[in-house]
Formats: C-alpha cells, sequence, structure tokens
C-alpha cells in the first residue's frame, strides 16, 4: 500500500522538506499542529515528521499515536537545533523496556 | 500470600492442578517471549539513539543553512523554486510481525531519474547556502527514513516488552503462588479427614 510522508512544523525549518518530495505543512500553534496531525492521520499518511518545538506543545497527541502502527510520529529539530526531546523519548523508551536506562 | 477461597475437595483439587499447570506454561512461554523481546529490542534501540544523534546534527545544519539562504534571497523565488518538488519519494507500509508485536516495515522508493536529479534553478534566483542547504538536505534523507522506521518499531516494542513483564511477573509472584498454597491447604485437609475416618473406623470396631 503506497503511502505519503508529511512534515508539520515552521515555515522557516520545514520548506526544504518539499524539495525532497514530502507534503509540507505550516503550523506555529498548538491547535494547528493537533489538527492537521489529526487530519493527516486520517488521510493515509505512514510518516509525520513533527518540529520539536511544536511536539513539545503537544505531547497527548503524539502519544495518541504511539500505540498505534501509523502514522509513526518523528521528532525532528528545527533550525534552532534540537529540544533534545527526541532523544528523551528513546531514553523513556529504554526504561520503560529494561527498567533502566543502559544507553 | 493468601490462598484461594475454595472448599477442600476432590473435585477442586483436580481443578486447581490444571489450573497451575496452564499457568505454569503460559509463564515459561511469556518468560521466552520477553527474552527474545528484549533481545532484539537492545539490538534496535542502540542504532536508534546513533541514527538520531546522526540525523538530528545533519538536519539542524540543513536547516540553517536554508535559513540563511532564504534570508538572502527574495521569498518569492524560495517559493517558486519549491513549488514543485524535482523528486519524489513514496512510502510502502507493511506490518511484519516480531513476537507478536506488529511492526511496520517501510519500503522507500526515491523515483528521481538519475540525469535530472539536480533541482534546475537559475543562477540569479539562488546562492551558494541554497545549493549547499539542498545537498546537505538529500544526503540526510535517507537516514531520516531509516530512523522513523526503527524508531517506530522501538516505541511498539518497548510498549509490548512492558505489558509482557507484567504478564509475567503477575503468573510469577501472584497466580502460581496462590495455586500452590491453595492445593497444598487442600491435600492437607483431605489427608486429615481421611486419617478421621480411619480412626473413627477402628474405635466402632474396638465398641463391637
Amino acid at each position: 500500500m503506497a503511502h505519503k510522508i508529511g512534515v508539520v512544523g515552521d515555515k522557516d525549518s520545514i520548506l526544504p522538506f518539499k524539495m525532497l518530495g514530502f507534503d509540507v505543512f505550516f503550523a506555529s500553534e498548538a491547535k494547528e499542529a493537533r489538527t492537521t496531525i489529526d487530519r493527516l492521520a486520517t488521510e493515509n499518511y505512514g510518516i509525520i515528521y513533527l518540529t520539536e518545538p511544536l511536539g513539545k506543545l503537544i505531547p497527548d497527541t503524539i502519544k495518541r499515536y504511539d500505540e498505534e502502527i501509523s502514522p509513526a510520529i518523528i521528532l525532528i529539530p528545527n533550525h534552532l537545533g534540537s529540544l533534545d526531546i527526541g532523544k528523551k523519548r528513546i531514553q523513556e523508551n529504554v526504561e520503560k523496556a529494561v527498567g533502566q536506562n543502559i544507553l | 500470600m493468601v490462598k484461594l477461597n475454595v472448599n477442600p475437595t476432590r473435585m477442586e483439587l483436580a481443578t486447581l492442578k490444571a489450573k497451575l499447570s496452564t499457568a505454569n506454561r503460559g509463564h515459561k512461554l511469556l518468560k521466552d517471549k520477553q527474552d527474545e523481546l528484549m533481545r532484539q529490542f537492545i539490538l534496535l534501540i542502540r542504532r536508534n539513539n546513533e541514527l538520531r544523534a546522526e540525523v538530528e546534527t545533519k538536519l539542524t545544519k540543513a536547516m540553517q543553512s536554508f535559513v540563511m539562504a532564504k534570508a538572502l534571497l527574495n521569498e518569492k523565488f524560495i517559493e517558486e523554486l519549491v513549488a514543485i518538488p524535482p523528486r519524489s519519494v513514496s512510502l510502502d507500509l507493511y506490518e511484519k510481525n516480531i513476537m507478536s508485536v506488529k511492526v511496520p516495515v517501510m519500503n522507500f522508493k526515491y523515483d528521481d531519474n538519475e540525469d535530472s536529479e539536480e533541482l534546475v534553478y537559475g543562477y540569479l534566483n539562488s546562492n551558494s547556502e541554497l545549493d549547499t542547504s539542498i545537498e546537505q538536505m538529500a544526503d540526510v534523507l535517507k537516514q531520516l527514513l531509516e530512523l522513523s522506521e526503527i524508531e517506530k518499531t522501538c516505541q511498539l516494542m518497548a510498549d509490548e516488552i512492558e505489558k509482557t513483564r507484567r504478564r509475567v511477573n503477575a503468573l510469577e509472584y501472584m497466580t502460581i503462588p496462590r495455586y500452590e498454597e491453595t492445593i497444598y491447604f487442600i491435600q492437607m485437609k483431605l489427608d486429615e479427614s481421611e486419617r478421621a475416618a480411619i480412626t473413627r473406623l477402628m474405635k466402632v470396631k474396638d465398641m463391637g
């Protein structure tokens, strides 16, 4: 089955993704991002990249899609640098699975 | 440990013994599942961590040069530039089963033709920062896509490992000890009543 790839974030950071052939959606507020993600999830998007500053605002929306096999919501840094939320999520996974942080 | 609230009868004993053997078998199976999941998870999570660190630095750099390019150019030019993407990535997604955890397998198809892979734009409306930015983006693409697959897989596996661990612990520390204790209790009760019956018979015989 063919799926699409979407990117949600602030305009400056995610415009170059358009050159790679991804679908780009601009959002600057939590509400906008949330509705966009919910819409994309129903529209057969397999991966949604979300910039970390926005991801920070809508943790519960991300969590909701964590248990589902698609879409995969992947946090990416924006041009201001990484906020380490993505890394923290990996650490959380490790702690959840192993019981302590082994990385 | 509390024993179950059951009557000490032979029938109850038989049912409990059957339940205990099922519980033991389930515990062993789940324990094996947990071990295997853990092994695979640890392999993946290390890769995940490395990839993420790498992708994050590369992406940030690419975005920064893009912002720089964008600042130096008229915004209209940039928008015109990206209006029609020169390449497209399509994603085939199907499920794979790792120890009953459904994880996505992502197959990517880049259909950029080798000849025209370069984004075509004029010298007038662009600058060298833009070139670098595009190059860096294209460079990071493959890793970014790999990261997506691994990270989602890790996410799903972590959830499943947690669930399995709870089940294993519940069986090991609650269900099985309870059954064992109740079986022991019923056994003792039955033995006791058997001895009581024998004594009674001997007494009756003595009277005659």
